[in-house]
């Protein structure tokens, strides 16, 4: 009778400590969420970076932070793979930045969350690559400033393309074809990634299509984008392409350790390859899809942004002048003391001396001569919508032609919200 | 005996509460005591959790895109966009799956290693700590390890190595979903994280089944092993076994972290959080939809939790039963 009793007894409090267990570690994970300390308003400004693979740049921008004196910058390095979701949700509470980098997108244009910056650019625009400038201007006004172009393509090993006698491909045809060349039992022909997103836009342009056309209507549905994901379907499956590696494409790691011998990633990485692997680099374009297509390279990169709805927007305006537009030799130790990444300010871009010869100057040549440059209007919606496209039929059997339709009513959705 | 001993449980409890009642002098103590104890939580609760829920009940009838203090209403628009939303759909059946995998697996194994613990002569508190140690480690970590290091796609990845040992080529466990290897990552990777937990609920309801029952189930002629544990052992459990079922389903509802590490940019494999996650805080920031999938999750939740409760008598006196 007491022995069983007792057993009540414990059976509850054991019961209410799992509870309250449960309960406790839902509200710690709650109250562990909050990302800073202080800052955010007053005269402090805050300004979210994604966190830069390569050693020594997290340093370098809160050296440059603590060299401003017209305010006290505080620095949020953000890690993990995530960074639009985090800055997107940010930005619609009082603890957002007053400054952040990302990537050129009309959403937040037309929501208010980005302030026009036209006047602190107007004075140097003519020193920007064309390009950038018309990448971050909607309606005759520019919303954000260029810190760096970052050109993305297909790095390989010239030793193993001798070894296998193969010469470097220009058809994706060729690209799988040399995949199968390359692969032996300890290296994967190529590595696209582990999800394949990050060639998403290369695939488009390489196929002769676009994301958008200039009136920004769809025009990444053809028959030859169907036909590119039908043929990175079949090297998906055909054990020659790197899956699941501890690293993702944006890191070289996976090339450094010989796990494949060709690789798609970006200049920032050269440095980090070059001291690993010498001379036996070489780097190509996303080759052309189909018979109407060309090779592409993706000039992506990074600017910085002013919060249009922070209390200190003038304050803030007045960081990213005095950073990104007058402290040149700043701009300069950012594009290439770490990473290689090519200046905006063409005067800058002409004086670098690192990008001037070997593999960094035959990346600039690949920008110039192959580059395609982000398209404001195609926002993060789209881009996560063709990510799926790519889940669907690449990693997954489905029928191309039928994503994409799915793919283009979204953004079809989309556009109307924006453009009306 | 087991009869007696049922109605000996159930009986002390109205006992109690009529010894208490007629102690009025003390009353207004016990209340303002209630309020010291509970009050701080209770505010804790308001601001973290009721007004939450009550803003996201208000946004859902709202147009709340890219801001959470909307002014166009918009009636049940939201709640018809989010049960036509076949990825919403999809993320109900996801849920499904896992927690058909989930609940009997980390029952199964937990009263499993329970009942080894519970039997051993040495270094028992040794074993019940090693066992526990996992329920301290993030979900986020843990998805990491088995990412990165455990289930990662190149040879030098510790499945496949082993896998190697044996001639079977490496296996791209999460970036390829045919066949949907993704699923045992993400169960092991679970299993390993819980199990220890309920280990511990099963162990201390194991150590209070009165030693009498085994006794006369002896003198009975019960053989030990599998006739005791069938017919002793688990009725015993009952309760405990309800209440383990219950924590593990609403767990396998909240399921998020391993999913959203495990399979980024996945059009598979994505539970009801992490589409709501996508809908209200990825690239669509439409709080308004997110909010009325949440709404429609939380009555989900709370029908099937009545349900279960309902069949297996959760929370009632085992009189009852």
């Amino acid at each position: 009778m007491s022995a069983s009793s007792n057993m009540n007894w414990d059976r509850r409090n054991v019961l209410r400590a799992a509870m309250g267990l449960a309960a406790a570690g839902g509200l710690a994970a709650c109250g562990s969420n909050t990302g800073r300390g202080s800052g955010g308003s007053g005269d402090g400004l805050v300004q979210y970076f994604h966190a830069y693979g390569e050693a020594g740049v997290e340093q370098a921008v809160k050296r440059y932070a603590k060299a401003y004196k017209g305010a006290n910058v505080t620095t949020q390095w953000i890690t993990g793979n995530n960074f639009e979701q985090k800055l997107f949700a940010a930005l619609l509470t009082k603890n957002a930045p007053d400054v952040f980098e990302f990537h050129p997108q009309i959403q937040m244009v037309k929501s208010g969350q980005v302030a026009d910056l036209t006047d602190i650019i107007e004075p140097v625009k003519d020193d920007f690559n064309q390009a950038d400038i018309k990448s971050h201007t909607v309606d005759g006004k520019i919303y954000g400033v260029r810190m760096i172009d970052d050109p993305q393509f297909l790095f390989y090993r010239p030793s193993m393309f001798e070894k296998a006698k193969i010469e470097v491909p220009t058809t994706l045809e060729e690209l799988i074809e040399a995949a199968d060349k390359l692969t032996t039992s300890k290296v994967k022909g190529i590595f696209l990634g582990n999800d394949l997103t990050s060639v998403d836009r290369p695939l488009i342009w390489s196929a002769g299509a676009d994301t958008l056309t200039a009136d920004n209507k769809p025009a990444f549905n053809t028959d030859a984008v169907a036909e590119g994901l039908k043929q990175l379907r079949g090297l998906f499956t055909s054990g020659n392409l790197l899956l699941d590696a501890p690293a993702d494409s944006w890191d070289p790691s996976a090339f450094i350790q010989g796990l494949t011998a060709i690789q798609w990633c970006g200049m920032w990485a050269m440095p980090a390859m070059q001291k690993a692997l010498g001379d036996d680099i070489g780097i190509f374009p996303f080759p052309k899809v189909g018979s109407a297509g060309k090779q592409s390279v993706y000039n992506g990169g990074w600017s910085m942004f002013v919060n249009a709805k922070s209390k200190n927007v003038e304050a803030a305006k007045e960081y990213v002048k005095w950073l990104w537009i007058d402290q040149k030799q700043y701009q300069e130790d950012f594009a290439t003391s770490y990473g290689f990444h090519i200046p905006p300010r063409t005067s800058l871009a002409a004086s670098a001396t690192k990008l001037k010869s070997g593999l960094p100057a035959e990346g600039v040549k690949l920008f110039n001569e192959f580059g395609h440059f982000d398209n404001i209007g195609w926002t993060q919606a789209m881009i996560a919508s063709f990510w799926d496209v790519i889940a669907n039929t690449v990693r997954k059997n489905g029928d191309p032609k039928a994503a994409l339709d799915a793919c283009e009513k979204k953004v079809d959705a989309e556009l109307k919200k924006l453009f009306g | 005996m087991s009869t007696t001993t049922t109605r000996g449980v159930a009986q002390p409890a109205p006992a109690k509460v009529s010894k208490t009642r007629p102690r009025r002098g003390l009353r207004a103590n016990s209340t303002f005591n209630f309020w010291l104890f509970t009050g701080p939580f209770l505010i804790g609760l308001v601001i973290f959790v009721f007004v939450p829920i009550g803003w996201s009940i208000w946004l859902s009838f709202f147009e709340a895109r890219f801001t959470v203090t909307p002014s166009e209403f918009v009636g049940f628009d939201n709640y018809k966009q989010i049960l036509t939303d076949a990825n919403f759909r999809n993320s109900l059946v996801t849920f499904t799956v896992f927690a058909a995998f989930i609940v009997p697996a980390t029952w199964a194994l937990s009263l499993g290693l329970a009942l080894l613990v519970n039997r051993l002569r040495f270094m028992r508190a040794f074993f019940r700590s090693v066992f526990f140690l996992p329920t301290a480690v993030s979900y986020v970590a843990a998805s990491l390890i088995w990412k990165m290091s455990i289930f990662n796609g190149v040879r030098f990845g510790l499945a496949n190595t082993v896998l190697g040992w044996f001639g079977v080529e490496n296996i791209a466990w999460l970036a390829n979903p045919d066949p949907p290897w993704y699923w045992l990552v993400i169960v092991t990777v679970r299993l390993w994280l819980q199990s220890g937990f309920f280990m511990i609920l099963f162990l201390a309801a194991l150590q209070n089944i009165p030693q009498e029952l085994y006794e006369a189930a002896a003198i009975d002629g019960a053989k030990r092993g599998w006739q005791t544990f069938r017919h002793i052992t688990l009725p015993q459990l009952r309760a405990t076994s309800t209440a383990v079922i219950l924590l593990l389903l609403i767990a396998a509802y909240q399921a998020f972290d391993e999913f959203f590490n495990l399979l980024a940019k996945a059009t598979w494999g994505q539970p009801p959080l992490v589409e709501l996650y996508k809908m209200a805080l990825g690239q669509n920031q439409n709080y308004g939809a997110g909010s009325a999938g949440a709404v429609v999750l939380t009555l989900l939740i709370c029908v099937v939790t009545l349900f279960q409760g309902k069949i297996m008598g959760f929370g009632r006196g085992e009189e009852s039963k």
